[in-house]
C-alpha cells in the first residue's frame, strides 16, 4: 500500500545518520545572534538603521499607507462597446428637426455630440418661423429631471401593457356607454398627427378640440367673418414701408417668432429705404421698445384710436366716417394716417389682443390701405395657431354636464391656463376616463386617470406644416431618456395602427407630401417646399355694426393687459432655469412676474420702489381684484406704461412645473377669463408692510448723458450724413486734437493671421435675448439663482443693456441752469413723457486689444492672443478680482460660488441628468476664478482644424460664435477682420461703426453701428 | 557729547536715572498682569478667533459670502488691506526717518511704533491672501521656477509689485524692529531669575554682550538698516497706491496718489500710535518717557500730514473738474452727493476737519482729546479707502453694471477680527517685550532728561 511507502529526503536519511536525527529536533540548526546582536550595545550603535530610523519608516509607511487608502474620484468613462456608425466621440453630429410647442415654429439644426443633443441653431433652408430664447432652450427641457419616468396609473406608477389594457378597456366601455370621446390638444400643426388623431376620432367617435393658451381665436374670427376664411395670414414685414401696430408685440410673441427678422430685413438704413414703425400700446412691449413713435394708450381706450385711425384712412380714401370721439392722440395718429396713405399697398396695420371688434376693424383698415394680398399674404397661411375659445368653454359645460365619457389631453394644461381651471377639475370628477399626454406631472396631468408620457420632441419623430406648403421634419437626435411614448404611438395603439409611428409618417410623407423628392434629401434638409397657389380674398365686413363696442371708453376705470414675456411664453417651459434666468428684456426683472405700473399712476395711488442698501429692488405688493378674482401681487413702476393701465405677465404662478419653475410668481391666467387679455375695472388695494424682492440684473436705467454709449440718430439725419451720430471723436493733446487710437503708450500686439471681430448692429437688434441663451448653451454658463442675481451676480456672459431716455440733456441742463448736481440726479430718472425711447446694446467681453484686464491680472491668468482675443485661462486664475474691476464695461463674471455638484444651485448643474446639456468643450469652471466670453474659442479652434484638415485657408462663415448664430435679425456678425472679402472687415469700416468708451482707447475688437430711428 | 539748549523741553521726565529706566522698561515683563490686560486680552482673541472663523467660512465657501457683487470686485477685503498697510507706515517713519533726522523724541516711541507696524502689516498681509478666489493657489503670485510650461507672474501688474513691497516692507521692518530689540533683551535676560525666562531671553538676544565692539555694529546696521527702510516708507504706500492709480476706473485712475496715500498711510500710522500709546504710557507708567512733548509732536505730524491728504482731496476735486471728462467729473460729483455720500463727508470730517483743532496748543497737549482725534483719524481713514475704492467702483463708466455694496456679517467679522489678531499681538507684546528702546534712550539721559537739565542749572 502506498501508505507504507517512504520517501527518503537526502542520502544522509538512507544512510540512517544520526547527526541528522540531532537536526531534525531543532526548528533552527543554529542558535539564533538575537541575544548577541541585542545584547551588544556597540553592535547595535553600529547598525545602520537606527532607533530613528525604524520610526521614519514606520511614520513615512504609515502615512503612504493611510494616503494610499483615500479615495481618489473616479469618473467613469464607459468606452463603446459596439460604436454606432455616426457617432465619432469629440465630433459633433448636426441633425435637421423642428420644433413646435403650441406657440412658436422654428426649423432647427440639431448639435448632438455623444449622442446628447446640446445646442441647437435655426435652418437656414426654411425662411418661416425663427429661434427665440425659448426655442433655443428647449434643449434643456429634455434633461429636466422632473419628467415622467413612467407612465402612471392613478398617480402610481405603472407599465404600458398595463395602462394601455386598461385604456382600451375605458375607451371601449365608453364608447357603449355612448358618451362622448374628447381629444383636447393645442393647435397641431403635424399632418400625421392629424391623421392618426383622425383615425383615432373615427373609431371611438371622438371629437377633437383645440384650443391654444395664448389665443388668436378673436383674430381668426374676424378673418372668417371678414374673408370668410378662418385663417391667420402672413404678414409681410420685409415689404412693408409703413407698419402700424396696435399693442402687436410682433417682435415678441405675437403669432409667430419669425417676425423679427423679416421686420429687420426692412430696417436697414444703407439700403436707403427702412420702415418707419408706430407703435400704440399700453404696456412697454419689446416691439414698442423698438418703435420709430410709441404712443402709450390705455388699454380700453385702443378703439377709440383704431376708430381715429379709420376716419383719418376714410377720408383719404373718400369713404363714409364712422362716428367717434376724437383721440387725444390725434396728431401722431394725422401722421401716421399720412404715412401709410403715402405706403398704400405698402403698409401694414396690425393689432394685439383677442377681442374680435378690433381685429374686424385692422381688417378693414388693412382693406382700406390696399395692403391685402400684398403685404398680407393669404395664400400662404399660417397654421400655427387654429384654436376656437368657443370650443372650450363648450366642453367644460359638457364635461360638467356629465356627457363626456373620456377626455384625452394632449400638449394642454387647462387646469393651469384656463380661467376656468376650477370648472375644468369639476367637470373633470365626471369624466369616466381621463388621459394626460403630459410630458410631467403638470397641474392637469396630476387630476388625470392615466398619464401616458409623451416623448420631449428632441427623442421623436414628427412632421410639421407650420405653413401653408411648408412641411418640415421632427427626427429624434437621442434613444428616449425614459420610458415615455409618443403620444401618437399612444393614440396608434389604441386604435389598432401599431405602434410604428415612425412608418406611418413616413408613409404619410410618401403618399401626401414628397412626390418625387426622396426621403432622405427631405430629411437631410429637415424642411420640404410645395409650391402654392394664390388664393385671393375679398373683404366683406361693415364697419358700421363694431363702432359701438369700441367707441366704449372705461373712462376711470383701471385696465389691466396681460402680456407674455419672452423668457417664459405661456408657462409650459417655466421650469427652464436659462429661462428664468433671462432678464425680461424691457424691465431686466428675472425670476418674477409683476404688475407694471405707470410711475405717475404709481405715485397718485402711494406705491413704491426702492433700492436697498446692496442694490437690489423692492417692491409694495397690492392685492388686485377683477371680477371677483384677487391675486397678491408686487408692483414694478415702469417708464413706458399708460396712465391707469397696469400689465401682468403670464406663465408665471406653475405649480406643477418642476422645482425651478413651482412658486415663481402668479398665475395670471386666473384673470383671463373667455381668453381676454385685456380687462377693465381693476381695483388696487395696497398690502401694508408686505415688501417683495426683486431680482434685477440692471439697476440703473439711463445714459446719464453718457450719449456716446449708444450712438443714436435719424434716417433724415443718416441720409445727409451716414456718419452723423457717430462723429470721430477727438481728444486734445500737445500736438492738437487727436483721435484716442492714436494716443498709446502700448506697442500694437502681432496681428498677422487672424483678428476675431464681432460687429453688433444696433439698429437690428431687437433686444429679444435669444444670444443670451445661446450663450448660456454653449459655453455652460451657469444658472445661479434669484438670490443670486439679486445680489448682482449675474453670471451671463453676454448681457443686454436697456437705456431709457431721461427728461434731463445736457443741452436742457444748460439753457435752464440746472446744477450739475441736481442734473444728474435727473438724469437718473428714466423720462415719465409718451416720447420715451428705448434702446438695446447687447455686452460682452470687448476683447480689447489694450485690455485693461490682462495688465492688471498679477498671475498673467488672462492673455491676448495673437488673434486678437482676450484669453481666459481659468487654471492659472487665482481669483483676484482685479481683472473685473478694471473692466470698464464690466463682463467679467466672477465664481462666487462652485456652481456645479453644489446643492445650493439646485438647477441642472448638480445632477447627472441636468449636466448632459453641458457642452463638453468647455470647462466647467470652479468657484473662485474669473470668466467671461471667449468669443467661442472652441468653435474657432474646431473650424481652424477642419480647414487644415482640408488644407486650406479658413474662409468668411466658417467660425461662428453662438450668439451671432442665435441672432435672427443678423445683427451680430462675426468673422475675421483681417480677411478683407468678410462681412465683418466690411462692417468695421461702415461709417455706422463705433467702438463702445473709444475715449479709453481699448481697441476693442467688437465693433458696435449707429441705431437709426425712422424719424422725421 | 551732544549739546542741547537747556530751555528745550525734557525728554525724560521725572528724574528718571539709568537704573530707574531699566527698571521701568522691566517691570511689565516681569511683573504679572492685572485683570485689564487680561480683559483686554479676552475680548481680543474672541474677536480674532470670531475673524479667523470667518476667514475658514469664506476659504470653505467661496468670496460669494462676502457682499461683493459683479461691479463691485473689492470693498472690505481691499480697504481693510490698505488701512492696515497705512497704519503700518508710523512705525518705520520713525525709527528709521526720525532716525537719519536725529530726532531724540523717537526714542521712547519707536519700539512699540514699530510693532505696531509689524503687526499692522501682518493684517495686512492677510487680506491680499484671503480675497482671492482660491487662496491655496496663492504661491502663483511668486515668481517660482515651475514646470508649469512658460509659466511666469505678469510683472505688469501692480498686484504684483504689492507683492514685493509688502514683503520687503515686512521683512526689513521686522529685522530693524529685531536688530533693536538685542541689547533690550540682553537686559531682560540679565535680570531674568528664573531658568526659563532666561533660556528664552538668552536665545532672543543672541548673545548680546555689550561690548564696544556690539555697540559700534549694532549703530552701524541702525544706520544701514534705517538707509534701507526710508524709500520703504514711500515705496510701499506708493506702490498700494498704484493698484488704483494704473487703472482705468475713474476716481482711481489718478497720478497724484502716491504722495497722498504716503500722506494719508503716515497720518493714520501716527494716529493708531497715539491710540497705542496713550493706553500704553497709563497702564505701563510710562508717562516718565513718553511725556506731552511726545504726543504735541506726533499730534503736528497729524495735522501737517492730514492738512497734506486735505489738499489732495481738494486737488482731486478740482482736477476732476479741470479735466473735462465727464467720467471723471461724474465719478467725484457721485461721491460727494451720491448714494454714499455720508462716507465721503465722514472721510471729510474725520480727516480734513478734525486735525485741524491741532493748531490749538491746549487741544494738541490734552491727552483726552488727542486720544478722541487719534480715533476719528483712523475712522476717517478707513472711510477714505472706503470711498475709494468701493464708490469708484459702484459707478463707473457704463449705467447698466452700476450697482450698490453692502457688508455682509462675513466681511465685518473678518474686519473684527483682525482688529483682535493685531491687539493680541500687540497685548502679547507689551508683556513680554520691552517696549521702550531702554538702551537707546540712555543715550540720552545725560543730555535731555529732566534730571540733566537740572544739573545744568546747577
Amino acid at each position: 500500500m502506498a501508505i507504507n511507502k517512504k520517501y527518503f529526503q537526502s542520502l544522509s536519511q538512507l544512510a540512517n545518520n544520526p547527526k541528522l536525527d540531532l537536526l531534525q529536533e531543532k526548528e533552527f540548526a543554529d542558535q539564533l545572534p538575537a541575544e548577541a546582536f541585542l545584547g551588544d550595545e556597540d553592535k547595535l550603535s553600529e547598525s545602520s538603521t537606527s532607533r530613528r530610523d525604524f520610526l521614519k519608516f514606520l511614520g513615512f509607511s504609515t502615512a503612504a499607507a493611510s494616503l494610499a487608502a483615500c479615495e481618489t474620484p473616479i469618473q467613469k468613462v464607459i468606452p463603446y462597446v459596439v460604436k454606432p456608425e455616426e457617432t465619432i466621440a469629440g465630433i459633433a453630429n448636426w441633425y435637421a428637426s423642428s420644433f413646435y410647442d403650441g406657440n412658436d415654429f422654428a426649423s432647427l439644426l440639431i448639435k448632438n455630440r455623444e449622442g446628447r443633443p446640446i445646442f441647437l441653431k435655426s435652418n437656414d433652408l426654411c425662411e418661416y418661423g425663427g429661434v427665440n430664447a425659448r426655442v433655443q432652450a428647449s434643449v434643456l427641457n429634455l434633461y429636466d429631471n422632473s419628467r415622467l419616468k413612467d407612465p402612471m396609473d392613478n398617480g402610481v406608477s405603472s407599465s404600458w401593457s398595463r395602462v394601455d389594457k386598461k385604456i382600451i378597456q375605458g375607451l371601449s366601455a365608453n364608447n357603449i356607454s355612448g358618451k362622448g370621446v374628447v381629444i383636447l390638444s393645442s393647435s397641431i400643426i403635424s399632418p400625421s398627427t392629424n391623421s392618426v388623431i383622425q383615425a383615432f376620432v373615427r373609431k371611438y367617435k371622438a371629437k377633437h378640440v383645440v384650443y391654444d393658451a395664448m389665443s388668436v381665436s378673436a383674430m381668426l374670427d374676424a378673418n372668417l367673418e371678414s374673408y370668410n376664411r378662418r385663417v391667420i395670414p402672413t404678414y409681410l414685414f420685409e415689404k412693408a414701408d409703413v407698419v402700424a401696430s396696435f399693442a402687436a408685440d410682433f417682435l415678441g410673441d405675437w403669432l409667430d417668432s419669425g417676425h423679427g427678422k423679416n421686420f429687420a430685413a426692412k430696417r436697414n438704413p444703407n439700403n436707403g429705404s427702412m420702415s418707419r414703425h408706430y407703435q400704440f400700446e399700453s404696456n412697454l412691449s419689446l416691439t414698442g421698445a423698438n418703435a420709430d413713435y410709441r404712443t402709450p394708450v390705455k388699454a380700453s381706450e385702443m378703439g377709440v384710436v383704431l376708430l381715429n385711425l379709420y376716419n383719418l384712412i376714410a377720408k383719404k380714401a373718400g369713404v363714409s366716417l364712422v362716428k367717434v370721439a376724437l383721440s387725444e392722440h390725434r396728431n401722431i395718429l394725422q401722421k401716421m394716417a399720412d404715412d401709410l396713405w403715402k405706403s398704400k399697398g405698402k403698409s401694414l396695420v396690425i393689432a394685439g389682443g383677442n377681442n374680435i371688434h378690433i381685429h374686424l376693424l385692422v381688417n378693414a383698415i388693412n382693406d382700406l390701405l390696399n395692403n391685402t394680398g400684398k403685404t398680407i399674404d393669404f395664400s400662404i397661411q399660417s397654421n400655427l395657431k387654429t384654436g376656437n375659445d368657443q370650443h372650450i368653454a363648450q366642453l367644460i359645460q359638457e364635461m360638467n354636464d356629465g356627457k363626456i365619457g373620456a377626455l384625452i389631453a394632449y400638449n394642454v394644461n387647462p387646469v393651469y391656463n384656463l380661467a376656468q381651471g376650477k370648472e375644468f377639475i369639476q367637470g373633470l370628477g365626471k369624466v369616466d376616463l381621463s388621459i394626460s399626454f403630459a410630458e410631467k406631472l403638470d397641474e392637469t396631468a396630476a387630476q388625470m386617470n392615466f398619464v401616458c408620457p409623451d416623448h420631449n420632441y428632441l427623442e421623436c419623430w414628427n412632421d410639421a406644416n407650420p405653413y401653408t406648403g411648408i412641411y418640415a421634419l421632427v427626427q429624434p437626435t437621442i434613444h428616449p431618456l425614459f420610458n415615455t411614448r409618443q403620444a401618437q404611438v399612444s393614440l396608434m395603439s389604441w386604435s389598432d395602427l401599431g405602434d410604428d409611428y415612425y412608418s406611418y409618417l413616413k408613409d404619410y410623407w410618401r403618399s401626401n407630401i414628397l412626390g418625387v423628392t426622396s426621403w432622405n434629401s427631405a430629411l437631410h434638409d429637415g424642411v420640404h417646399k410645395l409650391k402654392t397657389k394664390e388664393k385671393p380674398v375679398t373683404f366683406k365686413t361693415s364697419v358700421a355694426n363694431i363702432v359701438a363696442p369700441l367707441a366704449n371708453l372705461s373712462g376711470d376705470a383701471i385696465d389691466l393687459v396681460l402680456y407674455s414675456k419672452t423668457g417664459l411664453g405661456s408657462g409650459e417651459f417655466a421650469n427652464n432655469p436659462w429661462l428664468q434666468e433671462l432678464p425680461d428684456p424691457i424691465s431686466k426683472t428675472t425670476w418674477d412676474n409683476y404688475l407694471t405700473i405707470s410711475p405717475r399712476f404709481a405715485k397718485e395711488i402711494g406705491l413704491n420702489n426702492e433700492y436697498v442698501s446692496n442694490g437690489a429692488l423692492d417692491g409694495d405688493v397690492v392685492d388686485m381684484t377683477i371680477e371677483g378674482v384677487t391675486l397678491r401681487v408686487p408692483i414694478l413702476i415702469q417708464p413706458g406704461q399708460a396712465y391707469k393701465t397696469v400689465g401682468l405677465a403670464i406663465g408665471y404662478g406653475r405649480s406643477g412645473s418642476g422645482k425651478a419653475g413651482d412658486g415663481v410668481g402668479v398665475n395670471a391666467f386666473l384673470l383671463a377669463k373667455e381668453f381676454k387679455s385685456i380687462l377693465s375695472g381693476v381695483s388696487l388695494t395696497k398690502v401694508e408692510d408686505a415688501v417683495h424682492e426683486f431680482a434685477c440684473t440692471q439697476l440703473h436705467h439711463t445714459m446719464m448723458g453718457r450719449d456716446r454709449i449708444v450712438k443714436e440718430t435719424t434716417l433724415s439725419e443718416f441720409n445727409k450724413d451716414p456718419r452723423s451720430g457717430n462723429e470721430q471723436m477727438m481728444l486734445e493733446t500737445h500736438k492738437g486734437p487727436q483721435e484716442p487710437e492714436k494716443i498709446t503708450l502700448w506697442e500694437e500686439h502681432d496681428r498677422d493671421v487672424h483678428w476675431w471681430n464681432l460687429s453688433i448692429d444696433l439698429n437690428s437688434c431687437t433686444g429679444c435675448g435669444a444670444c443670451i441663451i445661446a450663450c448660456h448653451a454653449e459655453n455652460n454658463v451657469p444658472v445661479v439663482g434669484k438670490e443670486e442675481i439679486r445680489k448682482s451676480r449675474d453670471m451671463h456672459w453676454l448681457r443686454i443693456d436697456r437705456y431709457y431716455s431721461s427728461d434731463m440733456t445736457e443741452e436742457i441742463a444748460e439753457e435752464e441752469g440746472i446744477s450739475s448736481i441736481d442734473k444728474f440726479l435727473a438724469m437718473e430718472v428714466a423720462s415719465t413723457s409718451e416720447s420715451l425711447e428705448v434702446v438695446f446694446q447687447p455686452v460682452m467681453c470687448q476683447h480689447c486689444n489694450h485690455a485693461p484686464c490682462e495688465t492688471v491680472c498679477p498671475v498673467a491668468a488672462t492673455t491676448h492672443s495673437r488673434e486678437g482675443l482676450n484669453h481666459m485661462t481659468y487654471n492659472r486664475c487665482v481669483g483676484t478680482r482685479y481683472c473685473a474691476n478694471n473692466c470698464p464695461y464690466k463682463v467679467r463674471r466672477f465664481n462666487w460660488f462652485n456652481y456645479s455638484d453644489n446643492d445650493q444651485f439646485d438647477f441642472y448643474m448638480n445632477e447627472d441628468l441636468g449636466k448632459m446639456v453641458l457642452n463638453p468643450d468647455v470647462t466647467v469652471r470652479s468657484r473662485g476664478v474669473m470668466e467671461k466670453c471667449s468669443m467661442c474659442i472652441q468653435n474657432i479652434q474646431k473650424s481652424k482644424l477642419d480647414a487644415k484638415k482640408e488644407r486650406r485657408k479658413l474662409k468668411d462663415g466658417d467660425v461662428d460664435c453662438a450668439c451671432a448664430t442665435a441672432c435672427d435679425t443678423g445683427a451680430m456678425v462675426f468673422g475675421d477682420g483681417l480677411d478683407t472679402s468678410s462681412k465683418v472687415y466690411a462692417q468695421a469700416r461702415d461709417p455706422r461703426s463705433y467702438h463702445l468708451l473709444e475715449e479709453l482707447n481699448t481697441q476693442p475688437s467688437v465693433w458696435y453701428q449707429t441705431k437709426i430711428r425712422n424719424k422725421a | 557729547m551732544h549739546y542741547e539748549s537747556p530751555i528745550r523741553e525734557p525728554l525724560i521726565l521725572d528724574d528718571k536715572s539709568l537704573h530707574d529706566i531699566t527698571e521701568d522698561v522691566a517691570r511689565p515683563i516681569e511683573g504679572s498682569a492685572n485683570k485689564w490686560w487680561w480683559a483686554l486680552f479676552l475680548i481680543s482673541l474672541l474677536a480674532f478667533l470670531w475673524g479667523a472663523g470667518c476667514m475658514a467660512y469664506t476659504v470653505g465657501n467661496g468670496i460669494g459670502v462676502w457682499g461683493l457683487n459683479k461691479t463691485v470686485g473689492w470693498a472690505w477685503d481691499i480697504t481693510n488691506f490698505v488701512w492696515w498697510v497705512g497704519i503700518g507706515h508710523a512705525g518705520t517713519l520713525i525709527s528709521a526717518v526720525l532716525l537719519l533726522f536725529r530726532q531724540k523724541w523717537r526714542l521712547s516711541i519707536n519700539r512699540s511704533a514699530e510693532a505696531m507696524t509689524i503687526f499692522a502689516v501682518m493684517q495686512a498681509a492677510l487680506f491680499p491672501l484671503i480675497h482671492m478666489g482660491r487662496p491655496w493657489l496663492a504661491y502663483f503670485v511668486f515668481p517660482l521656477p515651475n514646470n508649469f510650461g512658460s509659466l511666469w507672474v505678469n510683472f505688469n501688474s501692480p498686484l504684483l509689485w504689492d507683492v514685493f513691497a509688502i514683503s520687503t516692507y515686512f521683512t526689513v521692518s521686522l529685522v530693524f524692529w529685531y536688530m533693536g530689540l538685542i541689547p533690550d533683551f540682553a537686559m531682560i535676560r540679565d535680570r531674568a531669575k528664573k531658568t526659563l525666562i532666561k533660556k528664552v531671553y538668552t536665545i532672543l538676544s543672541f548673545g548680546w554682550s555689550g561690548r564696544a565692539k556690539h555697540w559700534q555694529r549694532f549703530e552701524e546696521l541702525s544706520l544701514v538698516l534705517a538707509g534701507l527702510a526710508t524709500p520703504l516708507v514711500l515705496s510701499v504706500h506708493t506702490i498700494v497706491s498704484m493698484d488704483f492709480a494704473t487703472s482705468v476706473i475713474p476716481g482711481w485712475h489718478t497720478t497724484i496718489f502716491p504722495p497722498y496715500f504716503v500722506a494719508g498711510a503716515i497720518f493714520s500710522g501716527f494716529a493708531m500710535v497715539q491710540t497705542l500709546l496713550l493706553v500704553m504710557r497709563k497702564v505701563l507708567y510710562m508717562e516718565s518717557y513718553i511725556t506731552i512733548k511726545h504726543i504735541e509732536y506726533m499730534n503736528i505730524v497729524i495735522m501737517v500730514t492730514g492738512s497734506i491728504v486735505g489738499v489732495a482731496y481738494i486737488t482731486e476735486l478740482f482736477i476732476a473738474w479741470y479735466s473735462g471728462v465727464e467720467f471723471e467729473q461724474y465719478a467725484f460729483l457721485n461721491r460727494a452727493t451720491g448714494p454714499y455720500w455720508w462716507a465721503y463727508w465722514a472721510m471729510m470730517t474725520c480727516n480734513v476737519f478734525s486735525p485741524q483743532f491741532m493748531w490749538s496748543k491746549k487741544l494738541r497737549t490734552s491727552i483726552a482729546f488727542t486720544f478722541f482725534i487719534s480715533i476719528v483719524v483712523n475712522i476717517g481713514m478707513w472711510f477714505e479707502r472706503f470711498v475709494i475704492i468701493v464708490t469708484s467702483l459702484h459707478r463707473d463708466y457704463l449705467p447698466s453694471s452700476w450697482s450698490m455694496f453692502s457688508p455682509t456679517f462675513v466681511d465685518i467679522g473678518i474686519f473684527v477680527g483682525t482688529i483682535g489678531f493685531f491687539f493680541v499681538l500687540f497685548l502679547l507684546y507689551a508683556r513680554t517685550f520691552p517696549v521702550i528702546a531702554q538702551a537707546e534712550l540712555k543715550t540720552i539721559v545725560k543730555s535731555s532728561s529732566s534730571q540733566s537739565k537740572k544739573n545744568h542749572h546747577e
